[in-house]
């Protein structure tokens, strides 16, 4: 039972990464209809906005180190540190929930440019030929980030204060040997809110109500004379929003490096495939299913029995969905049907 | 097959084999890249006979090439280093593969199928990894030692054996003509297979398969012939990648690998004969140029400009070269497929038919 109870937990988290990506993967293809390679990018870029921050944040000066008095020592000292006091230092350590604030400009500003610069040229042309557009792109933004920050992953702490574990099992009346890392409960928090908040959009605004209509049936809804191009611009540029802040959470969890979304791509594919193209719901229920998923079958007890199953559960669980279910999980009739 | 595909294929196969006379003057006249020119145009002409002939866009074709890998080096660690087996064996369960995976994944189409072929190769991937490790020695990759059983000849080689073809060993140009002849093949192979009713079949399924299936034809028979053929070509290549280098890992299994060779295809022009080809000896011809560039080359090269703009011009131009040479093979590959959706091929098309055009012009202002 307990066991069962941690598992759950460590699901969760992955999960909700999981969640987060293939929404923003089925908002883009849902709308749009384009099937976007460069989602991981995406992604990549978020945790790199944290990555930036926390460079600007820690730039720092050499200064005499006066605990040593042997000799004249000298330690790095970050500005804000040195004009700020305590403030400063807070500041660099919260430096991952504040980098979610530059992100959102910053990703929305990338979803705009990647969808009027690129994107909207291929809406005619075949999905192997988006694909491969998209591949391509992917990897220009992934070599940059390599060029610029290098090939080694970079640590991004969480703050100091959700550093350490909650007690979990005590909560539910459990063992007081469930503990779970605070920074991993918060993500999950998080995925959940911005998950909640897309649907709050779609389905409360007149703007969202427009997007789902032109989801529907966009031709309709150009005659209508709604110009829904540019609503889907900023649909897309939501999506990158949305996947950016998967990617900037995600740092404390796993440090970034230029190679992470690619490593995410694949498994969001097989989620939105999983729940079912052009379903949101869906995409968000696969998402965390796959997660937890995946965290039982790397219980040692099941791999026991079925050596090496946590390495392919994911792709086994997509494959027999594909073949049994082909609409998957939530699928909606006549989305990318052939 | 008709006069001018015999034609096709000699000039292909002389030109092939006359690689080591006139590579040189490209700078690309060693053997260790003309075996690659080699392996990965044999791995680029087998995927397209299933992307380029049906359209079906498979993201998983590194798996067999991997498995093509392994199976050469067991050959090798069990039965004997002559070569001609483990190509063969290569071949054959590589081919066994396709047959399973392509059974299933080609149950769905379009980006279905893409998203099944890389499920499937990542399963691969991921299972040499782990749990597979007595198999693939997973990390470390698989390599021959000393105390391989190898029935058949154990007893005649001494020390840490190299692979050899009755006899012959199978590094440098040596290696370099045994995948040559097999690149030969390979295309013949897939010449005849464009030309015969079975290519014309695909190329049907490729342009509209539901009027294929409304006449009352089964289209899955020939498509899976398709992938199994093309995965059988990327298990030979796999082979003949250990063939010359005896060490087969699990990376060169990873998705991005599949990606390679779809860029390959591309670039060259899919659904062509040659372009394919093309596109990998293009791929990895500049690979290897770019690589070695490095920040003192490109300050000698662009040694003439004022230093100022020098300065900034080779630290931009940097970007691109050397290890950031993937950077610029995706901006290639991207103004590719936006420009040139054909490919190579079709640039050299446009160009002949401009040629052409000016000539016709000019010939009937001659005429006034």
């Amino acid at each position: 039972m307990e066991a069962v109870f941690l598992q759950l937990l460590n699901g969760l988290d992955k999960g909700g990464a999981y969640a987060l990506i293939a929404l923003g993967l089925t908002l883009i293809f849902g709308t749009l209809g384009v099937v976007n390679f460069a989602h991981g990018a995406l992604f990549m870029l978020g945790s790199f906005c944290a990555v930036s921050l926390q460079k600007v944040l820690s730039m720092s000066m050499k200064v005499r180190d006066e605990s040593v008095t042997f000799f004249e020592a000298y330690k790095e000292v970050p500005y804000l540190e040195i004009w700020f006091g305590d403030a400063g230092k807070a500041l660099i350590d919260w430096t991952v929930p504040l980098a979610l604030l530059i992100t959102i400009p910053i990703m929305l500003g990338v979803g705009y440019v990647m969808e009027r610069g690129l994107i909207q040229r291929f809406y005619k042309r075949t999905h192997a030929e988006q694909i491969l557009v998209t591949f391509g792109l992917a990897i220009v933004l992934q070599e940059l980030v390599k060029a610029y920050f290098g090939a080694n992953p970079i640590p991004t702490p969480a703050p100091e204060i959700v550093s350490g574990s909650a007690h979990v099992g005590a909560w539910f009346g459990l063992s007081d040997a469930i503990v779970y890392p605070w920074w991993r409960l918060i993500y999950f928090l998080f995925a959940f809110a911005v998950v909640g908040a897309v649907f709050a959009f779609l389905q409360l605004t007149t703007f969202g109500m427009v997007v789902r209509a032109g989801m529907a049936d966009r031709e309709t809804v150009g005659l209508i004379g709604i110009d829904i191009d540019k609503k889907f611009t900023t649909v897309f540029g939501l999506a990158a929003v949305v996947t950016g802040l998967a990617g900037v959470m995600y740092t404390p969890v796993l440090p970034p490096d230029y190679h992470i979304g690619m490593e995410f791509l694949v498994l969001s594919f097989v989620v939105v495939v999983v729940g079912g193209m052009g379903s949101l719901p869906g995409a968000v229920a696969a998402g965390f299913l796959l997660g937890i998923l995946q965290s039982f079958a790397s219980m040692t007890e099941i791999k026991s029995i079925l050596p090496g199953i946590d390495q392919i559960i994911i792709y086994l669980v997509a494959v027999i969905i594909l073949l049994v279910r082909p609409r998957g999980l939530l699928g909606r009739e006549g989305v990318m049907e052939d | 097959m008709n006069m001018k595909d015999n034609i096709l294929v000699l000039i292909f196969g002389a030109v092939i084999l006359t690689m080591p006379l006139w590579a040189g003057i490209v700078g690309a006249g060693y053997p260790d890249l003309l075996q690659k020119f080699a392996i990965f145009g044999l791995f680029a002409i087998g995927f397209n006979i299933l992307f380029g002939f049906t359209g079906y866009l498979s993201f998983g074709h590194a798996a067999f090439l991997g498995i093509g890998s392994y199976t050469a080096m067991w050959s090798f660690k069990l039965l004997t280093m002559n070569a001609i087996p483990a190509v063969l064996f290569a071949t054959a369960v590589s081919g066994l593969f396709a047959l399973a995976i392509g059974f299933v994944a080609l149950r769905r189409s379009g980006i279905y199928f893409s998203i099944l072929t890389l499920a499937f190769a990542q399963m691969c991937y991921n299972m040499a990894y782990s749990v597979l490790t007595p198999i693939t020695n997973g990390e470390t990759g698989l390599t021959l030692t000393a105390t391989d059983p190898r029935i058949l000849d154990a007893a005649t080689t001494e020390g840490l054996p190299s692979t050899e073809l009755f006899g012959m060993g199978l590094s440098g140009y040596n290696g370099f003509y045994f995948c040559a002849i097999i690149l030969i093949i390979g295309f013949y192979i897939s010449v005849r297979l464009y030309r015969s009713s079975f290519g014309l079949m695909l190329l049907a399924v490729k342009s509209n398969q539901n009027r294929m299936k409304y006449t009352g034809l089964n289209t899955k028979p020939y498509l899976l012939s398709a992938f199994v053929i093309s995965g059988m070509y990327a298990g030979l290549a796999g082979a003949l990648m250990v063939v010359i280098d005896p060490l087969a890992g699990a990376e060169r299994m990873q998705w991005t690998a599949s990606g390679e060779v779809v860029l390959m295809t591309i670039l060259g022009g899919v659904g062509t004969l040659l372009g394919p080809f093309i596109g990998a000896i293009v791929i990895k011809y500049f690979e290897n140029i770019f690589s070695a560039f490095n920040d003192a080359v490109l300050n000698q090269v662009f040694g003439f400009l004022p230093d100022f703009i020098q300065g900034i011009w080779v630290s931009f131009a940097s970007l691109f070269v050397g290890k950031g040479w993937h950077l610029t093979l995706g901006v290639l590959f991207m103004l590719i497929v936006i420009f040139l959706p054909g490919g190579a091929m079709e640039g050299f098309r446009r160009i002949a038919a401009k040629f052409k055009k000016e000539k016709e012009a000019h010939s009937a202002g001659g005429a006034e």
